[in-house]
């Protein structure tokens, strides 16, 4: 689950962390008033949305005055932000976070996340703060420091320093930014993340050292022990079919395509994708219906399915293990029924009780293809949509 | 011959009074699975599915039955905690099913088995089969079929497909084993290779990947160092959009690595045989073999 910047910057502030002074507001007429507290000469406002390469798009500007912070907070609140990330679509601005300015000497990266082939996490740093990560790795691989955690010890004071000074922080900066790391670490674990990006950590002319942006996701495994980051849930950065879906312990990702599928598990679900577009089709999500599916949840995939109003046609491409062919059948029986559906839809069934899924379809008397394997279904359901 | 599980194997399972725990490992008895026990803490003395005693402690169960390989279906929250229980009491194999464990419990976990004697497979898979032998896991015993390939995969429902199709041309397995689809899983490719390698009874191996992280391209190269066999591979998600979790929490392509493209090259020039379609891994393993 991501979280914006400025909840991200709440959660490490009670880590002891060093963040900016700054103020949320979803009101531009509390900016001025807001901007005169903080204090200082210049203020920055960003737009609070959870994509990245927000100043590319217009949404983080410096204000001299804070007049001018009310000009810029009135322009992107309730602007569309579009940016590298967000797509062509962009994303609505509710909230901008204004902060203070400050004199900056040095930008770092620092950035904690999982290690898939030590299966341990992660401290990733760097002195090339302020771009993006990935093309520093792929142009200067020697500029990124990298260290992994024994989770048994976590991390220490020597390696606190080892980070630091690879990253040359010297004097008091230093002093700052060894018990920064640790409590970065702390945050890390304690808030169960899945990755934790400072970018950048800044150590300004009067020696503070400071995290100046945060991006912080959350394991989505761990959030029925995060019950407070659980409110920093933001709907309106999700895809609200991906949320209705959700709701039903459904697995929908909503793509650019015309062939909705509805699968049982998640390598096949990728693989029913990839062999509609080896047809010469395109899918139009991934849904994962599960193990455990049962009537009531097949018919409300094929609710979500047909709310995409791109869909001509549905694959269901099911392998019955857990999940039995009768009762898949018998949602899909109920769902056309119910729902009218209009569009052709091709069953690939195996596995478990396939011959009674077979006999419920051909019975229920609802217009259905029968397919025979993955690749028949998924060449049937291009031609019927043609 | 086969890895990992055979007719002496003995299975206790870990979860056994809960629904899927019970409804499971009355499938795998059936399948003739030697289900010796099972753990449920507080509920010790019970005894289900007619025969099977319950424990309270996982050494209980040990001590009492000499299981040698246990069966998790406990749920997400408690799941990490029945691994260290089971490793704790010695148990040479652990096969956790349940999906949702929180990834930090599993790098604490890691470390642990990795210093213990146990194997842990999983979690997040459907667990292991060598057909006529013995079943551990959540799969439809009766697409599979005796025989002499051996499967590793990251999916559950995607292994199946690669068995129909094998066991349609009439091709048997000799080990299938599901390793799980999270980013954190006790026993990699690697591990697998290396067993399927040495067994007498395995002739050709397929090799059923997904996207997200570099576990296959570490595959790929140690098997043009290590493995004579012959390998088919496929990896799903050749469609699939970048920074988007596709269902497993482990098949996610992140920072633009851990594309199928990608891993699909490496594979090739380590001289596995890749194919594109999901369709024609059964086909491509039989004109192998």
């Amino acid at each position: 689950m991501n979280i914006h910047e400025y909840q991200a910057k709440e959660v490490l502030a009670k880590y002891g962390v060093a963040v900016p002074n700054g103020v949320v507001i979803d009101n531009a007429e509390k900016a001025a008033a807001v901007s005169r507290k903080l204090g200082t000469d210049i203020v920055v406002v960003k737009a609070q949305i959870h994509a990245g390469g927000r100043g590319k798009g217009g949404g983080v500007k410096l204000a001299k005055s804070p007049e001018e912070a009310k000009v810029h907070a009135n322009k992107i609140i309730g602007m569309t932000l579009v940016t590298p990330q967000t797509g062509p679509e962009g994303r609505k601005v509710k909230k901008v976070l204004i902060e203070e300015g400050m004199a900056i000497t040095k930008e770092l990266y620092l950035g904690i996340l999982l290690d898939r082939q030590s299966s341990r996490v992660m401290i990733m740093a760097s002195e090339a703060g302020g771009m993006a990560i990935e093309e520093v790795a792929e142009d200067t691989p020697e500029k990124i420091i990298k260290e992994i955690i024994d989770p048994i010890i976590g991390v220490k004071p020597y390696l606190a320093r080892k980070i630091a000074f690879a990253l040359n922080v010297k004097g008091n900066a230093l002093k700052q930014m060894i018990p920064l790391i640790i409590n970065l670490y702390q945050a890390f674990i304690k808030e169960d993340c899945d990755m934790l990006e400072i970018n950048p950590l800044v150590i300004t002319k009067d020696d503070r050292v400071l995290v100046l942006d945060a991006k912080v996701n959350i394991d989505s495994n761990a959030l029925y022990r995060q019950k407070e980051t659980l409110n920093y849930r933001d709907l309106d950065e999700e895809d609200p079919m991906e949320v209705e879906a959700s709701k039903f312990d459904l697995n929908y990702i909503k793509l650019d395509g015309n062939i909705g599928c509805m699968v049982n598990g998640a390598g096949l679900a990728m693989a029913t994708m990839d062999i509609i577009k080896h047809s010469g089709g395109e899918p139009a999500n991934f849904l994962d219906v599960g193990g455990g599916a049962d009537e009531e949840k097949i018919e409300n995939g094929f609710r979500i399915l047909l709310s995409d109003p791109h869909v001509k046609g549905i694959f269901i491409n099911i392998f019955g293990g857990i999940l039995r062919c009768d009762i898949l059948a018998r949602g899909v029986e109920i769902a056309a029924k119910k729902l009218k559906i209009k569009i052709p839809i091709v069953v690939r069934m195996e596995g478990t009780n396939m011959e009674e899924g077979h006999q419920i379809l051909s019975d229920s008397g609802i217009d259905v293809i029968v397919a025979e394997g993955m690749k028949d279904g998924a060449q049937k359901i291009v031609k019927a949509i043609r | 011959m086969s890895i990992l599980v055979d007719e002496k194997t003995k299975l206790i399972v870990q979860g056994i009074t809960g629904r899927e725990g019970q409804f499971h490992a009355e499938q795998c008895m059936k399948y003739g699975t030697k289900l010796v026990g099972g753990v449920t803490p507080a509920k010790g003395g019970q005894i289900v599915l007619g025969k099977v005693p319950v424990f309270n402690t996982v050494q209980d169960a040990v001590k009492k039955t000499k299981a040698n390989a246990t069966m998790i279906f406990v749920p997400p929250a408690f799941a990490s905690d029945a691994i260290l229980e089971a490793a704790d009491a010695g148990i040479e194999l652990i096969i956790c099913v349940t999906e949702g464990i929180p990834v930090s419990d599993m790098v604490e976990v890691f470390r642990y088995i990795k210093a213990s004697k146990s194997r842990l497979i999983g979690p997040n898979c459907p667990g292991i089969i060598s057909p006529g032998k013995c079943k551990i896991g959540i799969m439809p015993a009766h697409i599979h079929k005796k025989g002499n390939v051996g499967i590793i995969s990251r999916s559950g429902t995607l292994t199946y497909e690669a068995v129909g199709q094998l066991t349609a041309l009439g091709h048997g397995q000799s080990t299938c084993v599901g390793i799980g689809g999270d980013p954190i899983i006790g026993t990699k490719y690697i591990d697998i290779l290396e067993l399927f390698q040495k067994d007498r009874g395995t002739k050709a191996i397929c090799m059923i990947g997904e996207i997200g992280g570099s576990a296959e391209d570490e595959a790929a190269y140690y098997i043009k160092k290590h493995v004579t066999k012959p390998v088919i591979g496929f990896i799903a998600g050749q469609t699939a959009p970048p920074g988007r979790r596709m269902g497993h929490a482990g098949a996610i392509i992140s920072g633009g690595k851990g594309t199928a493209e990608e891993k699909m090259k490496v594979m090739r020039r380590c001289g596995i045989k890749v194919v594109k379609s999901p369709a024609d891994l059964g086909k491509t393993v039989a004109k192998l073999l």
